[in-house]
């Protein structure tokens, strides 16, 4: 029966998936997967790859070792769960059979700036149709394998632009992360730093497909969202080390990435704080489109937050917040199964994270997230139903991080073995392998976008070493919106220029 | 180098010289029996595994509690004392602080922990609303006593804006709960057990720059400090110093530099900030007659503020000074700039001399 359920395109993408799973922990399963739930894609159906799940009672008391959903466990012989189409549909009817969960209700609520659900169940009968009609398309596993090998590259997820491009913001993300490593150890930059090496394929999986306009909300592993985003190596580095030419003028550091240009509404130190932020930001999209009438802003916001996070209350208020205004927010979370030194599935209840989003009313997806073309799939989607004004969508992506919680992190908590899983899912490597496999580019065009990105870390060092250090009156500004109403004296100086303010015993 | 000296040779000397014997000590604190030379981390780890080996219904917990702590407080406990008394909780402050009042009110002690002071202000609603009014708002039918909650505060020197904060002045606003900020390893575990042990909800405060730094002789045995007992930590003449937690060390070093002077200072360790020791306060103002306060928190509405007024409300006519407040800026507590920031050596020296000279 069933282990797992992979739905394919029809054009047989899922080559290079398959090739990824190390098929000793997840086995795949081949089976024609009825579909008696509607998709509401009005795009092709994608392939994602889901693991199947027992009940959380039979979880082992201590984590398994490389997946959050062994295949040890007893499999319950239903049919399809996890990740089914369901996922995305209107009614938030949870295809997991263990759970006892009933169908929600859908209220509806009159307001028509704030949305009527019955518009959305109808919208969601009609793509039934659709779907009823496509589920011919989905085939099983091993058909589609086959099928791939003589099929051409017409077939594939990306053209050879994007694919350079997704390359090149990866390579970038894990050589500045590096770097980052580098100069922290060299003394140049101070604090606490928490590096993204290993989760690239979310950022830019879904960063890459927004606009300028579109908002990023972020944790204190912003670096690479900021990144990817398009503030320049440069700001970021300069910002780390605390120089005024940093994104921020050198005033946050490490977890405080902002840029008005960009619209990166933050890093935050605090998790969960920035949940809210982003869900306001999405709703002034919502209002800028239905209210005063700006029919172009269909700006979407997307919130990146941690698998610790999804057990704090504010998780949940924007959650419900989200769904009930349907707001053009993708709640994005990177389980990487640690928050610092406790295991995910040891702090969580029901450590499926996707299944927090239909109780609220909103669809809830898992995808692998070292996996930039399955993420890149799933944010497509997740991004589009934002756009079109259908809502928010919670994806789960289960990725790694490569290095400690941070740099202080001496990492002794976790197995060897389930790093080297996941290092052996290294997303650049299956990005490079599937680029040159399907022969959309060379290893020498990699090569020197590797080179390439290896100048831009290195010229980015150079003009953050050479940039001047805020002068000291950069510490009472911005405290208020008027400058005078606190770090400037009554002659009109600024208190820290006044003779009095004597010098710390440092020098910055 | 000379600052840990200090800190062990100062403090030992005050202790002899204290004014009012420990009340409610098991044993003097001076050292009798064995004592180790240990950090702050390591004498609260152990004020802790005294807690939980005196009573079996003492619970820690808190965020990575179980594998010993970001700052390794809690090492060794989960492993003792198992996990069903020292565990994770998921990463809800909220949550833990009202689960912890919760455990209190049904006759438990619990020994939150909050990861940093920071991270506490989810948590603010719970202290402030429910673990502050539980006694009171219930008749006294039930209680939270039994609820301490434990937080590294203070600057560390490159925490940046969240894990540098000091947010005691808000705290101290409540009635109803206690507010105790040790200032170095001896004085951390007893003022601990005594938290842990007294009947009234405790946010215990701990300077997280002086876990490592600051290394003391600490007795082994299970032993109480009072609270609401302000400690002199060395006698003077000319000026009254009012601090707590790892602000006293850099006090010191001023108090040093200005004796080159030829400035008496007394320098005064509140420990307890609410309800704080008034009495102690104002009989070393009567004494020396100027009185300078210094906290690394904002100036304005910082604990500073509370003293000043109640020092000029109790001492008005003796003060030959205005009070004098050597605080942190009111910024947010910055990354980059924090020397600056910081209610250094040099701006106390600058405010005693001030105060001195009036």
């Amino acid at each position: 029966m069933c282990l797992q359920l992979t739905y394919v395109v029809k054009s047989g993408l899922v080559g290079f998936p398959l090739h990824q799973l190390n098929t000793k922990i997840l086995p795949t399963l081949s089976a024609t997967i009825p579909t008696p739930f509607p998709l509401v894609f009005s795009a092709p159906i994608v392939s994602f790859l889901s693991f199947i799940f027992s009940s959380p009672l039979s979880l082992p008391s201590s984590p398994p070792i490389f997946s959050p959903f062994p295949s040890s466990l007893p499999i319950r012989k239903k049919m399809a769960t996890a990740f089914s189409p369901s996922k995305f549909a209107a009614q938030p009817f949870p295809l997991n059979t263990t759970s006892q969960n009933n169908p929600l209700t859908i209220p509806t609520i009159a307001s028509p700036f704030l949305g009527s659900t019955r518009k959305l169940i109808r919208l969601c009968s009609s793509s039934n149709l659709n779907l009823r009609r496509r589920s011919g398309t989905v085939v099983a596993v091993s058909d589609v394998v086959k099928e791939n090998k003589s099929k051409s590259t017409p077939n594939l997820l990306i053209t050879k632009e994007e694919g350079l491009e997704l390359y090149e913001d990866m390579v970038l993300g894990r050589a500045f992360e590096d770097m980052c490593a580098q100069m922290y150890y060299r003394g140049k930059m101070f604090g606490f730093v928490h590096l993204y090496n290993g989760q690239e394929a979310v950022s830019t999986g879904f960063i890459k497909l927004l606009k300028q306009q579109d908002s990023v909300v972020s944790t204190y592993r912003d670096h690479v969202h900021a990144l990817s985003k398009g503030v320049s190596a440069r700001a970021v580095m300069s910002e780390l080390f605390g120089k005024t030419t940093g994104c921020c003028r050198g005033q946050g550091g490490s977890m405080h990435m902002f840029s008005r240009e960009h619209n990166v509404l933050g890093g935050f130190a605090f998790i969960g704080e920035g949940i809210p932020v982003a869900t306001g930001a999405a709703f002034t999209s919502k209002y800028k489109r239905e209210v005063l009438k700006e029919v172009d802003c269909d700006h979407v916001t997307l919130a990146f937050f941690g698998d610790g996070t999804c057990n704090n209350g504010q998780f949940f208020e924007c959650l419900n917040m989200a769904a009930l205004w349907k707001l053009p927010i993708v709640f994005v979370v990177e389980n990487n199964l640690w928050a610092i030194g406790m295991s995910h599935l040891r702090a969580t209840s029901d450590p499926q994270i996707y299944k927090k989003g239909p109780a609220f009313g909103m669809p809830g997806v898992h995808v692998d997230g070292m996996d930039v073309l399955k993420v890149r799939e799933v944010a497509k989607e997740a991004i589009g139903r934002a756009r079109r004004g259908e809502g928010p969508t919670l994806v789960e992506c289960e990725t790694y991080r490569f290095r400690g919680h941070s740099l202080a992190d001496p990492d002794e908590l976790r197995d060897p073995a389930e790093k080297a899983h996941y290092a052996a899912r290294d997303p650049i490597t299956a990005l490079k392998k599937y680029l040159t496999e399907n022969n959309l580019t060379s290893e020498a065009d990699l090569k020197a976008i590797d080179k390439k990105i290896d100048e831009v870390v290195e010229e980015a060092v150079e003009f953050a070493d050479e940039s001047p250090v805020p002068p000291r009156s950069q510490l009472l500004e911005n405290v208020f919106a008027d400058p005078k109403g606190f770090g400037i004296g009554p002659d009109g100086r600024y208190r820290c220029e006044d003779p009095k303010f004597t010098e710390g015993t440092a020098q910055v | 180098m000379g600052f840990r000296n200090i800190i062990g040779r100062r403090l030992g000397l005050g202790l002899v010289r204290r004014r009012k014997p420990f009340s409610t000590a098991t044993c003097d604190g001076d050292g009798n029996g064995n004592a180790k030379s240990i950090n702050l981390y390591s004498a609260i780890n152990q004020a802790l595994h005294i807690a939980l080996e005196t009573d079996n219904r003492a619970f820690v917990f808190g965020e990575d509690v179980s594998f010993g702590g970001v700052f390794r407080c809690t090492t060794g406990l989960a492993d003792r004392f198992g996990k069903a008394r020292v565990f994770n909780t998921p990463l809800c402050e909220q949550g833990i602080v009202g689960f912890g009042i919760g455990l209190a009110a049904m006759g438990n002690r619990a020994i939150a922990e909050i990861q940093f002071a920071d991270y506490i202000y989810p948590a603010f609603d719970q202290i402030v609303n429910e673990a502050a009014k539980f006694r009171y708002r219930s008749g006294n039918q039930f209680n939270c006593g039994g609820l301490t909650i434990r937080a590294p505060y203070g600057a560390v020197g490159h925490g940046g804006h969240y894990h540098s904060q000091s947010p005691e002045a808000f705290f101290c606003h409540v009635p109803g709960i206690k507010v105790v900020i040790p200032r170095s390893p001896r004085q951390a575990k007893g003022l601990l057990l005594s938290c842990i042990r007294d009947p009234n909800p405790v946010v215990f405060f701990e300077p997280k720059w002086l876990y490592r730094l600051a290394v003391e002789e600490v007795p082994e045995h299970d032993y109480m400090l009072p609270l609401s007992e302000a400690e002199v930590i060395r006698q003077g003449s000319d000026i009254t110093l009012v601090g707590w937690g790892a602000q006293l060390s850099v006090m010191e070093q001023a108090c040093n530099e200005a004796e080159k002077d030829g400035i008496s200072c007394e320098l005064i360790d509140l420990k307890t900030l609410l309800p704080w020791d008034k009495e102690t306060v104002e009989a070393s103002v009567r004494k020396t007659g100027r009185v300078l306060i210094s906290h690394e928190a904002p100036v304005t509405g910082g604990f500073g503020a509370e003293i000043s007024a109640s020092i000029v409300e109790r001492c008005f006519l003796r003060l030959e000074a205005p009070v004098a407040r050597v605080c942190g800026l009111d910024t947010p507590f910055p990354l980059v700039f924090e020397p600056f920031y910081m209610p250094t050596k040099n701006k106390i020296l600058d405010a005693i001399k001030a105060t001195v000279n009036y």
